[in-house]
């Protein structure tokens, strides 16, 4: 799933390539941006979330999705710390700074800041501040291998070692 | 009184956070439909103060499918706060990037997202309609499409060590890095297979358009302005030359040729119920001024593509419509497989260049304006980042006007045409408004790009009557 962040991480994934096919014979990809059944469903077994926690919709949907899921993954960067997502955080309320700015300025027809659309929350958030977060894999974005030996090891039950494996940035 | 309407939430297979609201009327028929983009993260505000040279690496974070645009748009408009041109060899090797963008990206839309709908068909299960569900059932075809995007992505990662957000070989004035001979010889040994994949994908989506008339005719089948780069005698261009736009009879409406002037040609509208801005060709006005961005509307300002194979599908393409300027986004689908051709060939003359292997790749740069205007097609089309700085290099001004904000008129345009040809609201199918979604996937939009943002909520169609009353409910 992603939250706010660029889709790079899924893109990451899509990197897989020829994996993709591997992945394909040992877990089916219930629920995605890339597959069409938009409920979340019950009792699944890995959920990957790309992207920070940014809008009053997103904290629900965190939290339902952690009721849903046995093992909840923190993908990339934005996930696991805010990143490039959390850098409006440097004001004080960052929402209206970013709207103000992006809407509101007077060189656009009609300024003004949309209202009909979810509500951002004050600062955006990495997952882990929000609900109970089982593995991270930092990176921005992760490479497909990172992303396959998570995957991977913990399909099979084992507790991945990412000592060596992975780097911010 | 109660509005009726129906919601589609989200859009999936395109990249980034939308729904889909159609209004109807007393009678149930379709009255119009609204794309509305519903994610916001705000780069405009957050990147003040931050040097000049780190926007490259930051904007870039807009777009994990087109961060290689980002970076030329950027990196450009960085080039001219510094005042110095990059040698020959840093544009010859940025160009090569945003070819490799180009094919991946459009190989992502191509297989990945649209494929389901084009090669499974529209009213096909929904819990199979996705790329796992055509590599279980059309493998070869699957992987001739995996293997057309890993090429793309290959050639972004030996130019610039890494697939995905490569900003730290971009720098002003030039690039970090050269290329070696190792990574050229890589590159050419991929070559035939791409270019025998993406021929194969032409030859088999020309048989298949027979059949699929009735999409030409209704999926955005509409006249707007087109607009995209050229060279400066009119050919097909994705990194430089200047802002062409052309009027819906294919008459030159405008030519923008110092990319600093955009803002005379293009103004922004702001709608309430959505975070995508809505931009206008300012000489026609808010919303008349609509005019369409990508694949599509490069081909149709284009005289000419420039290489051989692709320049044969040119001559092809042009007589899809009339004067030369084809209007249906179905034929997106067209342009971007014509695309992918030209950019393998370009490849391949960029590889068979010498100089491509030059050592000098940067040249060394400060603060000497203080402001610049980089413009670059992405994938989706025009991108524009325009920068101001102080005296330190500081950021104190960033606009970005993204491509797929550009078409954003038209894809309301297009959802109200599809919508009222297919959506019958008192006995809906999910394939209805699957083909509401497929029109969207056709213009392959970029919503965490257009608003810098993105997200994710479960599909939630709702039907409700005059007085406002559930009528029906589909969960997907």
């Amino acid at each position: 799933m992603w939250f706010y962040g660029c889709s790079g991480c899924h893109m990451s994934f899509l990197d897989l390539d020829e994996r993709l096919v591997d992945l394909a014979k040992v877990a089916t990809l219930v629920h995605s941006p890339i597959v069409d059944i938009k409920h979340f469903p019950p009792d699944v077994a890995l959920t990957l979330i790309e992207g920070a926690v940014a809008n009053v919709e997103q904290v629900e949907t965190l939290r339902e999705v952690r009721k849903r899921t046995k093992l909840l993954v923190s993908l990339g960067d934005c996930a696991v710390t805010g990143n490039v997502t959390a850098l409006r955080n440097a004001w004080e309320h960052g929402d209206r700074a970013v709207l103000e700015r992006a809407y509101a300025d007077p060189s656009n027809l009609n300024a003004q800041i949309p209202n009909l659309v979810p509500k951002l929350l004050d600062y955006a958030r990495p997952l882990h501040e929000i609900v109970k977060i089982d593995h991270y894999i930092p990176g921005c974005p992760p490479n497909a291998d990172q992303i396959y030996y998570v995957v991977g090891e913990l399909l099979a039950g084992r507790q991945p070692v990412m000592e060596g494996r992975s780097k911010y940035g | 009184m109660a509005e009726k309407k129906i919601r589609i939430d989200p859009i999936t297979r395109i990249e980034g956070h939308a729904e889909v609201v159609i209004q109807l009327n007393e009678d149930d028929s379709v009255r119009e439909a609204l794309f509305k983009v519903v994610e916001f993260r705000g780069f405009e505000k957050f990147t003040e103060g931050r040097p000049f040279y780190e926007m490259p690496q930051i904007t870039s974070r807009a777009c994990g499918i087109c961060p290689v645009a980002h970076l030329l748009a950027s990196v450009k408009a960085c080039d001219q706060i510094t005042g110095v041109a990059p040698p020959k060899t840093a544009v010859m090797l940025r160009r090569l990037m945003n070819m490799g963008q180009i094919i991946q990206s459009h190989a992502l839309n191509f297989y990945h997202l649209s494929g389901p709908d084009l090669l499974m068909g529209f009213d096909s299960d929904p819990a199979k309609r996705n790329i796992f569900g055509l590599i279980d059932s059309q493998p070869s075809l699957a992987m001739r499409g995996i293997r057309l995007r890993k090429f793309g992505q290959e050639i972004i990662e030996k130019v610039a060590g890494k697939k995905i957000h490569p900003g730290e070989w971009m720098r002003p004035g030039g690039a970090k890095w050269p290329l070696t001979q190792e990574r050229v010889d890589y590159l050419q040994s991929f070559l035939p297979e791409a270019l025998d994949a993406t021929t194969k994908t032409l030859d088999m989506w020309k048989q298949m358009l027979d059949g699929l008339q009735e999409e030409v005719e209704h999926f955005g089948n509409f006249p707007t302005h087109y607009m995209g780069l050229v060279t400066p005698d009119g050919g097909l261009e994705h990194y430089d030359g200047k802002i062409r736009i052309m009027d819906p009879q294919g008459k030159v409406a405008a030519e923008c040729v110092d990319p600093t002037k955009y803002a005379d040609f293009i103004g922004e509208a702001v709608e309430p119920w959505s975070y995508m801005k809505f931009p206008y060709f300012k000489a026609v006005g808010y919303p008349d001024g609509a005019y369409r961005v990508g694949p599509l509307p490069r081909l149709n300002v284009a005289s000419y593509c420039g290489t051989p194979l692709a320049d044969e599908e040119f001559k092809w393409f042009k007589k899809l419509g009339k004067n030369g300027v084809v209007q249906s986004t179905f034929h997106y689908h067209t342009a971007r497989l014509i695309e992918i051709l030209y950019c393998i060939e370009t490849v391949k003359q960029l590889l068979e260049d010498p100089q491509i292997l030059s050592k000098h790749v940067t040249s060394n740069v400060q603060v000497n304006n203080f402001e610049g205007v980089g413009v670059a097609e992405a994938p989706r089309g025009t991108l524009i980042h325009h920068y101001k700085v102080d005296e330190e290099g500081m950021i104190t001004y960033n606009n970005m006007i993204i491509a797929t904000e550009n078409s954003n008129i038209a894809y309301n345009m297009a959802i109200t045409q599809v919508a009222k040809k297919y959506v019958k609201a008192r006995e809906l199918q999910e394939g209805m408004l699957n083909r509401v979604e497929a029109v969207i996937r056709a213009f392959d939009p970029c919503l965490s790009c257009a608003t810098h943002a993105i997200g994710q909520m479960p599909l939630d169609i709702r039907l409700f009557d005059a007085s406002g009353r559930l009528l029906d409910r589909k969960l997907r």
